[in-house]
């Protein structure tokens, strides 16, 4: 008698035993189209199982977090907001001494990292610690409901950059804060998109071989804070790549080594116009205009600086890659 | 043996003695010459640890909790400004229940600046959730530190023991500091049940709603209390081995029939147990110092407090529009009393103000007055003050 025709298997057990690693289970509280959870997904996987987070608080905190749930299947701590970078410099140094080799990961977002955890960050990095901090930037303090931050790009409407008679939006630029990390001379720091999920794992594989402090800065939508419907979070990432705005780059000891090349720069307006954020630079006003003149501008400075322009058609640019092609070439 | 070792550099040599894995350092007045004393320790391969040099004390006190929860014994110390700064991880440790120590050097914080002694730093973070054990000389120090891991390690709890800044840091006493079989007979390897690991991978520092909030923090509480019971067994213990007990909870010394007490924390008992010596008569006068001031020792208190009429709470830091810390505490507890004594409320030695001999006398002669004075700070000298401030 075959017995197996008539066993169910559990739907619990078929999760754990799927052959693929997934750090974060679904289920989570993430709104719908979330860049942070997706990235964040995309991390782990890539990352694998030998790894231990710290989680500086913010949304991926919350949205996996609710007592007595958890996403998790890596062993994970939130301990603060602006901690992150020492919390992990403490894991990490009590594996060394336990002589363990599991990876330290950091994660945090943009408040977490470019703002309030700046410090701990910067002295996690020129200790040299064994870990890789991950920055999931969706350019704002969404957690506490849109705020800006350091990361907000300029023009960009927040509740604490809200247009109005006197203003168009935040007054600031975005913070270079690649620049920065690069300025530690770190042996490993990068860019990445969620529209670009295998330049993601390519460049956390990389990170994860290298013995010292990494840094990840991924590009990750949030539909409600942006203003965008979430079915369209993979585009609004790609037009900020296509654009010149979130250019990706791979830097190594500070020097940049290696681009993703754009095949046809988009115009910043395509990315802008999908986006509540930006809705105020498309009226019928002068400054409008002139805003939207300096974003065009803030984005080919982008494009010669790292010297995006690609003259040729390069599987690994910002349309080649992550796209499957006749005969089933991937890339990345 | 004993050795004549400044109390920095005998608090170093016990933190080595406990074997731990991680230590953050950041430098602060009068602290440094705790880390600098490790950091020798280290260089010279006496302690093998990763010494991590920080960039602030709000990193200091992250570390060792990334490292506690990683599952390595781990050591800070810090004082005053650098704990305010690491305030909000203090409350972050003791509410994720992670066994961590760490010295304060007791110090006063600004402003006005100041560098020298006081414990208005560790009196700011008393709601922390932490163990708060004060010292009363280096020797204590030594002992109370070794203790400390045990204490933490079974309850769960982070312990800071806190000494006075120079008074006890910067000072050299003769020392019996303690062998490594006696320390290892005393204190088991470091073991941790949430340790994070891969292999049995937890979440730790979830968002808790207000359905499970009240009941994590009844449990820290009760944790706390619970704890009451571990620092007399650890000193007990201790005793055993070396033959040194460091006072429990509550140390009493004097006329157990005495009716005028004087309670404090810390150091300042050696001055007012060497003028009660020099002024026998003034009659028998009870010394009463609060070893543990977290987990509040109230029934020992009391017990302390049994035939006394008249207690004198002396504290080194003050609740500005409020009074004293310690006296407003002793009060509550005292209230419990069938005929509660008199207190009699004082700051003293703030900021470092020399807290003399002849201020045993004059505390005695407020204590003679009609009824008690308001909480005052006993040595200000008003003229110094414009009119307005007086």
């Amino acid at each position: 008698m075959n017995t197996t025709s008539q066993t169910t298997i559990p739907i619990a057990d078929l999760r754990r035993s799927q052959p693929r690693f997934q750090g974060i289970e679904s289920g989570h509280r993430a709104c719908l189209g979330c860049g942070e959870a997706l990235a964040a997904r995309l991390v782990t996987e890539a990352a694998g199982p030998d790894v231990m987070i710290a989680n500086a608080t913010g949304c991926l905190e919350i949205f996996t977090t609710p007592w007595p749930e958890s996403s998790w299947r890596l062993p994970w701590m939130h301990s603060l907001f602006e901690n992150t970078g020492a919390i992990a410099a403490g894991m990490e140094a009590a594996l060394k001494a336990q002589g363990k080799s599991t990876k330290v990961l950091a994660f945090g977002g943009d408040g977490g990292t470019f703002d309030i955890g700046f410090q701990a960050l910067s002295g996690m990095l020129e200790r040299g610690h064994n870990v890789l901090y991950v920055c999931y930037d969706n350019e704002a303090y969404m957690n506490t409901g849109i705020q800006r931050s350091s990361s907000t790009p300029h023009a960009a409407m927040t509740t604490t950059s809200p247009v109005g008679r006197d203003r168009m939006g935040k007054r600031h630029l975005k913070k270079d804060i690649l620049s920065i990390i690069a300025s530690h001379h770190i042996p490993f720091a990068a860019s990445a998109s969620v529209a670009y999920p295998s330049d993601i794992r390519k460049k956390v594989r990389r990170a994860m071989e290298i013995e010292g402090p990494t840094f990840l800065l991924i590009h990750s939508p949030c539909p409600l804070g942006w203003g965008h419907d979430g079915a369209l979070s993979i585009e609004v990432a790609r037009l900020a790549v296509q654009s010149g705005l979130f250019p990706l780059i791979e830097l190594e000891r500070g020097e940049l080594i290696g681009t993703m090349p754009l095949r046809q720069p988009r115009p910043v307006t395509d990315y802008l116009r999908l986006q509540q954020r930006f809705s105020h630079l498309f009226k019928d006003d002068s400054r409008a205009r002139e805003e939207l003149e300096h974003l065009q501008a803030l984005a080919e400075r982008n494009i010669e600086y790292y010297g995006l322009n690609s003259n040729r058609d390069d599987p690994c640019d910002s349309e080649g890659a992550d796209t499957v092609r006749r005969g089933g070439q991937r890339w990345g | 043996m004993r050795q004549a070792l400044e109390g920095s550099q005998a608090i170093a040599r016990a933190v080595a003695l406990c074997r731990p894995q991680v230590i953050a350092a950041y430098p602060i007045t009068p602290q440094t010459h705790i880390v600098e004393n490790i950091a020798k320790l280290v260089a010279d391969g006496k302690l093998v640890c990763e010494y991590v040099s920080v960039e602030s004390e709000f990193s200091a006190a992250s570390v060792v909790l990334g490292a506690a929860v990683a599952g390595s014994r781990t050591y800070t110390a810090s004082a005053s400004q650098g704990i305010l700064l690491m305030s909000e991880v203090l409350f972050n440790i003791a509410g994720s229940r992670v066994p961590i120590v760490m010295t304060c050097a007791n110090r006063a914080v600004g402003a006005p600046l100041s560098i020298w002694n006081d414990q208005q730093d560790s009196m700011a973070v008393r709601d922390a959730g932490w163990i708060q054990l004060y010292c009363a000389d280096n020797q204590e120090a030594v002992d109370t530190t070794i203790q400390a891991y045990r204490i933490a390690e079974r309850t769960e709890l982070p312990v800071m023991v806190c000494v006075d800044g120079f008074t006890l840091t910067h000072t050299l006493e003769p020392i019996d500091v303690p062998s490594q079989q006696q320390v290892d007979a005393f204190l088991p390897p470091y073991h941790f049940a949430r340790t994070l690991d891969p292999m049995k991978p937890i979440s730790m520092g979830t968002l808790v709603s207000p359905d499970f909030y009240p009941e994590a923090r009844h449990s820290h509480h009760q944790a706390l209390l619970n704890a009451a019971a571990e620092i007399v067994a650890a000193d007990a213990d201790w005793c055993a081995l070396t033959g040194r007990s460091q006072g429990s909870l509550v140390q009493v010394e004097g006329d157990a029939d005495a009716s005028v007490a004087i309670l404090t924390l810390g150091s300042v008992i050696g001055t007012l147990a060497d003028a009660r010596e020099m002024h026998p008569e003034l009659g028998t006068v009870k010394l009463i110092r609060l070893r543990a001031f977290r987990p509040f020792p109230s029934e020992a208190l009391l017990q302390a407090c049994a035939g006394v009429t008249d207690l004198v709470v002396l504290e080194r830091a003050l609740s500005p529009g409020g009074g004293g810390i310690v006296g407003a505490e002793v009060k509550a507890a005292l209230f419990d009393m069938p005929n509660p004594p008199r207190v009699h409320n004082f700051a003293v030695g703030l900021g470092g103000r020399d807290i003399p001999l002849d201020i045993y006398p004059r505390l005695l002669q407020a204590v003679r007055s009609q009824s008690p004075r308001p909480f005052a700070v006993f040595d200000v000298e008003l003229d110094k003050l414009p009119a307005e401030d007086r």
